[in-house]
Parts: C-alpha cells; sequence; structure tokens
C-alpha cells in the first residue's frame, strides 16, 4: 500500500470515508473482540458461588488466589519454555527456508511452486495433523521400530511420545509456516541490487546475511514471532495431547477452570496472561513498525 | 556476477545494464555455492517432515478391521471410513462436517467483503486508524480460548443462546478477519494507483473505480482471502470451544474423538478432511487461473 500523500491529509471528508470502509469491521470486532475481553475482565473481579454462577461485585480474591498459587509460577515458566523453544526452532528453520527459496532457487516458477508446497499441510486440520505424530513417535512406532530394528536401542524409547519433546515437535510443525510467509515476504522485497552491488563492494556472504538480509527481514521475523508466540502461548491442546496430560501450560489450566466453573480465577488467571501477552507483542512492534513495513 | 556488471557499466547505456544486472541475479549455469547444497538439504528434510507424519495416516486410515493406530498396516479396506460415518460412537460427523462447511463458507463471504472494505479504508491515511489497527492485532493475537469464554459469557449475561451461527461466526470472524486485512495489505500494495487515477481521469464513478478497475485487478488476491478466511474457519477450534453451543463444529468432534477414539476412524477421518480442503483450495487455484487467462485473453482481444 502507498503511504499518504502527505501526513496532513485528515480532512474531515477522508476521516468519515476511511471509517465508513473500516466501520464493518469495527462492527464485528467490537462485539466479538472487545465486548468479550472486557467481560472476561469484569468478571475477574467477581465472586462465585462455585456452581458457575457469579456474584456482580468487586473482589481481588482470584488474583490474590492466582498470584498466590504456586502453580502459577511453574505453569508461566513451563508456557515459557515451550514459546522460547518453538520460536528459536521456528525461526531458524523458516529463516534459512525462506532464504533458499528467495535467493538459492534461480527459476522463481518453482520457487513459487515450493513455497506452496511448504503451505499446503495448513491447509488440513491442526488436529490431524498432531495426531498422524503417534504413529511415528509412538512406544511402537515407526521411529522406535527402526531404531530396535537397527540395534541402535533394546528398550523403545518412551520420551518420544507424551513428553515436552513431543508437544515441541507438534508446534514446529504446526508454526514453521507462520514464519515462513511473513519472512518469504519481506526478503522477496529486498532488491537483489543491493546484494549485487555489496558483492561488488566486497562483502562476504557472512557480512550480506547480517547486514543486509537479517536487517531487511526483520519486519517479517517480527511478524511471525508475534504470530509463533500468541498462538504458544493461547494454547492448550497441543499441550494436553502431546503430553499425554504430563504438562501444563497457562491455557491448559486456565481450561480446567473453567471446565470446573471457576469463572473468576479462570478470567483473572487469562486476564495476567493477556498483559503478559500485550507487553510481548508491544516490546515486539517497538522494534518494528509493523504497519510501516506491511504497508509499505 | 560482478564481471557481468562491469561490462555493463561499460557500455554505459541503461538498456544493457538491465538484463545484465538481471542475469547475475539469476545466472543459469555456472556453480552453485556450498550453502545451496546446505540450504537445499534442510529444505527437503523440512518438507519430509512436514508430509511423512500426514501420510502415515492416510495410509492407516486404509486398514481393514484388525487395523491399529500403528504400524505394521494390517490389510486395506474402507472399513474405518464406513465406520466413521455409521457408528455412534464416533459421534455426529456428519452433521458437524455439514455444519463446518456451511460456518466456513458464511465465514469466507464475509470475510472477503470485509477485509477488502478495510483495506480500502486502511489505504488513507484517517484520525483514528491506529487505533482500529492496533484492535485489529489485538484481537489476532489474543488467546483463542480467553476469547471464546468472553463472548459465551456474555452471550449468558445478554440471555441469548449460544449457537454455531451466532456467537461462534462471531468468534471466528475475530479471528478471520484480521488475518483476510492483513493478507488484503499486501495485496493492495502491489496495486498501481495509476490504474484508479486513469479511471477517474476517464470520468468513472469511485463506485465503477472499484468494479471495473480494481476488484478485477485485485481478484487473485481476493481468492487468497477468501481460501485464508475458510482453511480458519473450517479449522478454528478455541474460539468454537465455549462458542458453539449444544451442536459441535467440525473441529471440536475431532477433538472428542481424540478423548475417546483410539481407532483407525480418527485417521479416516484425517483423510476425509485432507480431501475436502484440498478439493477447496484446487477449486481456488483454478478459479486464480481461471481470472488470469480471461484478462490475459480479453486484453490480447
Amino acid at each position: 500500500m502507498q503511504p499518504s500523500f502527505s501526513p496532513a491529509q485528515t480532512s474531515p471528508r477522508a476521516n468519515l470515508a476511511g471509517w465508513l470502509y473500516v466501520s464493518p469491521l469495527v462492527v464485528v470486532l467490537v462485539p466479538f473482540f472487545v465486548a468479550p475481553i472486557l467481560v472476561v475482565l469484569a468478571a475477574s473481579f467477581f465472586a462465585t458461588d462455585g456452581f458457575g454462577g457469579l456474584t456482580p461485585g468487586f473482589t481481588l480474591a482470584s488474583y490474590v488466589e492466582v498470584l498466590h498459587s504456586a502453580l502459577t509460577l511453574k505453569l508461566y515458566l513451563a508456557t515459557i519454555k515451550f514459546t522460547v523453544l518453538t520460536w528459536v526452532f521456528t525461526l531458524i528453520i523458516g529463516f534459512f527456508v525462506a532464504y533458499f527459496l528467495v535467493f538459492h532457487v534461480r527459476n522463481q516458477l518453482l520457487a513459487i511452486g515450493l513455497f506452496l508446497l511448504c503451505t499446503v499441510p495448513f491447509w488440513t486440520s491442526n488436529i490431524i495433523r498432531m495426531i498422524s505424530w503417534i504413529p511415528l513417535l509412538g512406544k511402537e512406532g515407526l521411529i522406535n521400530q527402526a531404531l530396535l530394528g537397527t540395534g541402535v536401542i533394546h528398550q523403545p524409547l518412551e520420551v518420544l511420545l507424551f513428553s515436552d519433546l513431543a508437544v515441541v515437535i507438534a508446534y514446529v510443525h504446526q508454526l514453521t509456516i507462520f514464519m515462513i510467509v511473513p519472512i518469504f515476504n519481506s526478503m522477496a522485497r529486498i532488491d537483489k541490487k543491493l546484494i549485487e552491488a555489496a558483492i561488488d563492494a566486497g562483502a562476504s556472504r557472512f557480512d550480506i546475511m547480517r547486514l543486509i538480509v537479517v536487517p531487511m527481514s526483520k519486519s517479517g521475523i517480527a511478524l511471525g514471532t508475534i504470530f509463533v508466540v500468541s498462538i504458544v502461548m493461547g494454547d492448550f491442546f497441543v499441550v494436553k495431547v502431546m503430553s499425554g496430560g504430563g504438562s501444563a501450560s497457562v491455557v491448559s489450566a486456565f481450561y480446567e477452570d473453567v471446565g470446573v466453573l471457576q469463572y473468576p480465577t479462570a478470567a483473572a488467571s487469562a486476564v495476567l496472561l493477556t498483559l503478559v501477552l500485550v507487553a510481548i507483542v508491544s516490546l515486539i512492534l517497538r522494534t518494528v513498525d509493523i504497519r510501516q513495513e506491511i504497508t509499505r | 556476477m560482478s564481471a557481468v556488471l562491469a561490462d555493463a557499466s561499460k557500455t554505459d547505456t541503461p538498456k544493457t545494464i538491465v538484463p545484465a544486472t538481471t542475469k547475475a541475479i539469476a545466472p543459469s549455469k555456472g556453480g552453485r555455492p556450498w550453502t545451496f547444497y546446505v540450504l537445499a538439504a534442510l529444505f527437503t528434510l523440512y518438507v519430509v517432515a512436514l508430509y511423512g507424519p500426514m501420510f502415515c495416516i492416510y495410509i492407516l486410515s486404509f486398514q481393514d478391521i484388525r487395523g491399529g493406530l500403528v504400524f505394521p498396516m494390517k490389510g486395506h479396506s474402507l472399513h474405518w471410513f464406513v465406520d466413521l460415518f455409521t457408528q455412534v460412537r464416533t459421534g455426529d460427523v456428519k452433521g458437524s462436517f455439514d455444519r463446518s462447511i456451511k460456518l466456513a463458507v458464511i465465514v469466507t463471504v464475509i470475510t472477503v467483503v470485509v477485509s477488502f472494505l478495510a483495506g480500502l479504508g486502511f489505504r488513507k491515511r484517517f484520525r483514528g486508524d491506529t487505533f482500529v489497527f492496533y484492535m485489529m492485532i489485538g484481537s489476532l493475537v489474543a488467546p483463542g480460548l480467553v476469547l471464546g469464554l468472553g463472548t459465551g459469557l456474555l452471550f449468558q449475561a445478554l440471555g441469548l443462546n449460544a449457537s454455531w451461527y451466532s456467537s461462534a461466526l462471531g468468534a471466528q470472524l475475530s479471528w478471520t478477519l484480521p488475518f483476510g486485512v492483513l493478507v488484503m495489505f499486501a495485496v493492495m500494495s502491489r496495486f498501481n494507483h495509476v490504474w484508479e487515477e486513469a479511471a477517474y481521469d476517464l470520468g468513472a464513478s469511485r463506485w465503477q473505480s472499484i468494479r471495473l478497475v480494481m476488484i478485477p485487478v485485485l481478484a487473485p488476491g481476493l481468492v487468497a482471502v477468501a481460501l485464508f478466511g475458510f482453511t480458519l474457519s473450517y479449522d478454528e477450534f478455541a474460539r468454537s470451544l465455549q462458542t458453539a453451543g449444544s451442536l459441535n463444529t467440525l473441529p471440536l468432534e475431532i477433538w472428542s474423538m481424540t478423548l475417546n477414539v483410539t481407532s483407525p476412524s480418527l485417521y479416516a477421518l484425517g483423510t476425509v478432511t485432507t480431501i475436502v480442503s484440498f478439493v477447496v483450495i484446487g477449486a481456488s487455484l483454478g478459479s486464480i487461473v481461471l481470472i488470469q487467462k480471461k484478462r490475459g485473453s480479453s486484453a490480447k482481444g
């Protein structure tokens, strides 16, 4: 999108036209994003009878309960561990896959074809993709069968499925695409002449990577990071299924609370999680003006 | 590469610089750097890891009645597909499938229209645009389960019944619309405003320039938005969990199956949903190709 012709272009007419165009978006987001968030915020201050009934009022009891619980810290540490591991793996794989497609595949049609190949599995059910690891990682799965068959191990590895390892594998499997797409987009926009010029000026491969490719892919990396971090931190079913109930995350605990109708505590922990997410996302947005970058 | 550039600069005419430079970017022959082989290997590994597990379950879904969740494969039949659609214990697969498709179609239509309009709006700065933009980003990153709970409680407080076509529809839109608008940004960044201005110069009204210039030019991008809307909705889980009411959508059905069903029926379901996705994607990509072809021929004629 082009930048506006002049920054002072906020005539009442332009304002009205802009708002008219985005009004349908606002009409959906207010009742289905703003209002639910406010409802959760309100519920976090309410009291409960323990059977799902909410008593309007103002009490900090739920926050005290959540913050005092030793479990909360443990859940956050577990969630952060999963988030960081997933982020590192998806970033490394996503960055180099995008780099390969943009800078190494010489035929552009082939590059687009390979790019589409990476996006195809994203078009099928998440849950199905997750459980598709069972025939591979299970106790009698392909990997164990292969390792037993070749005599590398004598006992099936139990750590492969229903473990933290399985959780991270499932996340990386599902989310690397969220890194590839935005990084591919921002890399594809790098003018190849810049790299030619750098080579002519005597830059090494590493210099080009450090001084041109990485800085100019920043917006893609930032956008991908926002997707991956917010999805992992907001997820519960991968953790639940792939850990076999052995691990928990902030949202899986929230889900348990909802299940036993403990709405205020669930709401309080949801508000805390949302604050943490807002902090992380605004930190990322501070390093790069996403709007400027994607509308460039 | 630098040699080619040096050659081009000697002749000093832009005409030769341009082809020389493009040639230098993608030389058709010559050795590849070692990084090419390393990255190609990484890419191949990634693709194998991406597809491998899924192919395992597609294969395992064609076992016969003795089949289990792991290899080796026991016989081959369509038993688990029949089981999927007839057995009561696997739940209401057909009904939830039906609802999910209907919901995805409604979500797709709304997402395309609203994203297109919002894309038009965001082209120009207007007071409060940053606020709307961040509201959108907020809606995208908010934990789905939390939003779902909020929407569910809101409906409860207002005395409305949660159902797949009201609360779940809205909850899904809060997720598909930000995606759609972001894709719209990328699509519109490639739209040349000169075309639009030319239409105005020729006396087109705003509506005519949208209908006759923008929509045809942006059509492939709009199909991409539609594709996003459809697949995001068809696969949406967390936001629907607390908002779908008493009747499940397909992902919710799959979720409950993962908890109760431990037979290749589950894999058969994976195969079926994948086929549906591919039909939808094939139709979408086909329509992009058709649109391009039609435009190409009308430009020629």
